[in-house]
């Protein structure tokens, strides 16, 4: 499998990296439910992974493919911060639904 | 075209295909469903490009721990499907954010022509995505961010349990 980066140029990860990132950022925009928005943050940041990991195999430097462990690290602790504060909303409001939250302008 | 070429259009397909569906599934079940998807093909392309490491921590911590814990949330929870809900996204709001997250697209892939082409080197390091390496790197260079790292998994240990607690007189689920 070492043969990947002589036949595919690294702009094709590059744009697969992109169409992943903005895939995620229209679930952001589009969707209601708190969820679901979290995943596609998970989806963006493994569009991030996926660009440095290919960027360090390109270049030989492992410093990138660190980052990455790194990003996966505080992912982690950001889902379970995230998801702790969804069950708490659910408590509250009864529902996971972002578009209710709107009394917090008040 | 060779084996490995066709590998990585196959995995790219499925990973966007299954990243469109998480986004346009309606049951958030299928959702999580097809981002596990998501990482799995992700996975495939970590170990095309030769980081056998890091192909293994996505399958573990990703696919194992997060997703379990969203399945696990989506069930404690007992969602409704979202188009019952009463205040649901007009349809403009949608069309305006896949429109705005198309243009977003647009300016990266644009912003990507004036790049020159990127030639590889000849005399490559190959064996960087192996754990031999990786651990000396990490140890060597990193060893003040990962004490770090292992500082924040307190802090949201600790802050998960905190948020997550019920107090007295609050009533149950």
């Amino acid at each position: 499998m070492v043969e990947i980066i002589t036949k595919i140029p690294l702009e094709y990860y590059i744009i697969l990296a992109s169409v992943l990132f903005c895939i995620g950022v229209i679930g952001v925009l589009i969707r209601k439910n708190a969820l679901i928005i979290f995943m596609c943050i998970e989806l963006m940041l493994n569009a991030v992974n996926i660009l440095f990991i290919a960027f360090s195999a390109y270049r030989g430097d492992a410093s990138g493919q660190v980052f990455v462990f790194f990003i996966m690290a505080v992912a982690a602790a950001e889902v379970a911060v995230g998801l702790a504060i969804i069950v708490m909303i659910y408590r509250n409001t009864r529902s996971v639904d972002v578009g209710e939250l709107n009394k917090i302008r008040y | 075209m060779s084996l490995s070429e066709n590998l990585f259009y196959f995995l790219s397909f499925l990973g966007i295909f299954s990243a469109l569906m998480v986004v346009f599934a309606k049951n958030p079940i299928h959702s999580v469903l097809y981002l596990i998807l998501v990482f799995f093909a992700l996975t495939g392309h970590y170990i095309l490009l030769n980081a056998q490491f890091l192909a293994i921590v996505n399958i573990i911590v990703y696919a194992g721990a997060i997703m379990v814990l969203f399945l696990f949330v989506i069930m404690f929870l007992n969602l409704k499907k979202e188009g019952n809900t009463s205040a649901n996204k007009s349809i403009f709001m949608k069309i305006a954010g896949v429109v705005s997250g198309g243009l977003f697209l647009l300016v990266i892939i644009a912003s990507l022509k004036s790049l020159e082409p990127y030639q590889v080197k000849s005399d490559i390091k190959m064996d960087i995505g192996l754990v031999e390496n990786l651990g000396k790197v990490l140890y060597n260079d990193f060893l003040l961010p990962f004490e770090l790292v292992s500082i924040l998994f307190l802090a949201a240990m600790v802050g998960a349990i905190m948020l997550g607690k019920r107090e007295t007189g609050e009533r149950n689920f």
